[in-house]
C-alpha cells in the first residue's frame, strides 16, 4: 500500500472541501478503500477520515418512509426493527451481505460506492489492461474467465458486475441518495459503463453522500431479497433479486410490483418490463415464470457467465412467488 | 516523503503511545509496533477473519482498519479477554474443552468473533452460529468443534 497523508475531518464541510483536491479520498468503513489500496487499485495521496463526524449515523422512520444517515453501519441497519418491518428486502439484503465483522465496519454510504469484484480490475500487476482503472488501456476480462461477469448493461469497454446487495433493494423502492446539496435517485446514481467505465456513479468530486431516504410503500412492506451464490454465506451473488408486491383488494391481482436484479448487471438492474408484464395480472406460477424471463431482454453471454441468463429469471420468479405467498 | 503521525490508542484498558505512518493498519500497529501478536494476520484483505478485534465492543477486522481511525475508541484484543488472575474467558475455556482448533492460527480471531456473536444474541442455534461466524475461516476445518464450543459458551452466558 502506497503511503498517504491522513486528515481527520471535523465537519462535513471540511471533508467536502478537502475532497475537492485531486488525489484525495473520503474514508468511512475502509472495507473497500483499504482493500483496494492494498491491491494497488486505489492509490490516494490524502485520506480524509469522516468516521469521527457526528450526526450522520442516525436511522429515522415515520409514515412517509426511512432516512438512513450515510455513516450508519450495515449491521445496525440490518438489525433495525423498524427497517425490518417496513422494508424487509433492505434488511435482508444487508444481513446476507459480507460478514458480521464487515457489517460492523462498512457504512451505508460507503456500501453504495463499493467497487466491482472483477478479478482483472483487482490485480493491476498481473492485468495492466482495464478501462475502469486506466481508460483506454483495454479490458482483460473480455476473452478471459467471465464466470462472475455481467450479462446486462455491459459494453465493449467493460463487463464488470456491480457487486452490492443493498443498492439492489434500494432501487426497488425508489430510494434517493442525498448528496448534501442535491439528491439523486438510486437508479440514476449508478451508471452503466458505456465508453466511460471509469465513471461508476453520479457522485462528483467534492460531493459526499450524507443520507439515503426510502419512501414507504405497500410493496416495500411486502418484500424480500433472494440471493443465490456459490457458498451459503459470506459470498457475492451469482444472481439475486429484490422484489416487492402489493395486491389489489382481491388478494390475487397485482397492483404494484418492483423487481430489481443483482449479481448479473453492471449496475442494480431494475426490470421494469417484468413489472409491467405483471401489473393487473392474477399472480400464478405460469404468469410469473413467463414475465420473469423478460428480465434477460438484451442479455449478452461472454461464455462462462452464460449460466446467469438461465439462473437469474428463476431467482426472480422464486422471489415473486415468495412475496405472493405462492411458495 | 514518509510522514509519521502520533497516536494514542486505548487497548485492553491501557493507553499506548506510538508514532506510525498514516497507512499503518490497526493489525500492523498491534503486531509490529506494540508486540501484541495474539491478533493474527491471515489474508490481510478482509476475507479470513484471523485479525478480528473489538472496537467499542463491536467485532471488526483490524487489517482493514487504520490505526489512526480508532484513536479515542476502546480496542480489545485476544490478550484482553481473560480475567486479571489469568482465568480464561468462558469462550476460551469452551474452545479448549471442545478442541475447537487444529493448527490454532485462526483461533484468536474465532474467539474474538464468538465473544461478540454471543453478546449480539446471534448464537441461538447451530445454523445461526454458522451464519454469524461465517467471516472466520478455518483452513484446518475444525468447524464442527468451533460450533460446539460457541454453542456451549452461549448456553452458559
Amino acid at each position: 500500500m502506497r503511503d498517504f497523508s491522513y486528515l481527520r475531518a471535523s465537519s462535513a464541510g471540511e471533508a467536502r472541501q478537502a475532497a475537492l483536491q485531486a488525489g484525495s479520498t473520503l474514508l468511512a468503513g475502509g472495507t473497500t478503500l483499504l482493500d483496494l489500496a492494498k491491491c494497488g487499485v486505489m492509490e490516494p495521496e490524502t485520506v480524509i477520515d469522516i468516521t469521527h463526524l457526528s450526526g450522520l449515523g442516525g436511522i429515522t422512520l415515520d409514515a412517509g418512509g426511512a432516512t438512513i444517515g450515510a455513516l450508519a453501519k450495515m449491521g445496525a441497519v440490518a438489525d433495525h426493527a423498524g427497517i425490518r418491518a417496513a422494508f424487509p428486502a433492505v434488511s435482508e439484503s444487508l444481513s446476507l451481505a459480507a460478514s458480521a465483522q464487515l457489517r460492523n465496519m462498512a457504512t451505508i454510504g460507503g456500501n453504495l460506492l463499493q467497487r466491482t469484484r472483477c478479478s482483472y480490475f483487482r490485480e493491476p500487476d498481473v492485468f495492466p489492461a482495464c478501462h475502469k482503472r486506466n481508460p483506454g488501456s483495454g479490458c482483460s476480462a473480455l476473452g478471459g474467465v467471465t464466470r462472475n461477469h455481467a450479462v446486462l448493461g455491459t459494453s465493449d469497454a467493460c463487463i464488470a458486475t456491480y457487486p452490492g446487495d443493498l443498492a439492489v433493494a434500494l432501487a426497488a423502492f425508489d430510494a434517493v441518495v442525498d448528496l448534501g446539496g442535491r439528491t439523486v435517485s438510486v437508479d440514476d446514481f449508478f451508471l452503466t459503463p458505456g465508453n466511460t467505465p471509469e465513471r461508476e456513479t453520479a457522485l462528483q468530486r467534492g460531493e459526499m453522500i450524507t443520507a439515503i431516504t426510502i419512501p414507504a410503500s405497500a410493496a416495500a412492506k411486502n418484500s424480500t431479497y433472494l440471493k443465490v451464490r456459490d457458498r451459503q454465506s459470506y459470498e457475492f451473488a451469482a444472481a439475486s433479486a429484490a422484489v416487492g408486491l402489493e395486491f389489489e383488494a382481491d388478494g390475487k391481482t397485482v397492483r404494484d410490483i418492483r423487481v430489481v436484479l443483482g449479481g448479473v448487471a453492471t449496475k442494480p438492474w431494475r426490470a421494469r418490463n417484468v413489472e409491467q408484464a405483471l401489473v393487473g395480472k392474477v399472480l400464478s406460477a405460469e404468469t410469473v415464470e413467463a414475465a420473469s424471463r423478460l428480465a434477460m431482454e438484451g442479455a449478452v453471454s461472454h461464455g462462462a457467465n452464460h449460466y446467469k441468463i438461465e439462473l437469474a429469471p428463476r431467482v426472480v420468479a422464486r422471489a415473486i412467488l415468495k412475496v405472493g405467498g405462492l411458495v | 516523503m514518509t510522514r509519521t503521525i502520533h497516536l494514542s490508542l486505548d487497548i485492553n484498558g491501557r493507553r499506548h503511545e506510538l508514532d506510525v505512518e498514516p497507512r499503518v493498519t490497526l493489525l500492523d500497529a498491534l503486531r509490529e509496533h506494540l508486540a501484541l501478536t495474539g491478533t493474527k494476520k491471515g489474508c490481510d484483505q478482509g476475507q479470513c477473519g484471523a485479525c478480528t478485534c473489538h472496537v467499542d465492543g463491536s467485532r471488526v477486522l483490524s487489517c482493514l482498519t487504520l490505526a489512526a481511525q480508532v484513536e479515542g475508541r476502546q480496542i480489545t484484543t485476544i490478550e484482553g479477554i481473560a480475567a486479571e488472575n489469568g482465568e480464561l474467558h468462558p469462550v476460551q475455556a469452551a474452545f479448549v474443552e471442545h478442541d475447537a482448533f487444529q493448527c490454532g492460527y485462526c483461533t484468536p480471531g474465532q474467539i474474538m468473533s464468538a465473544v461478540a456473536c454471543i453478546r449480539e444474541g446471534h448464537a441461538g442455534s447451530d445454523d445461526e452460529i454458522r451464519e454469524y461466524m461465517s467471516g472466520n475461516l478455518c483452513r484446518c476445518g475444525a468447524y464442527n468443534s468451533i460450533v460446539a464450543a460457541v454453542r456451549e459458551a452461549a448456553e452458559m452466558a
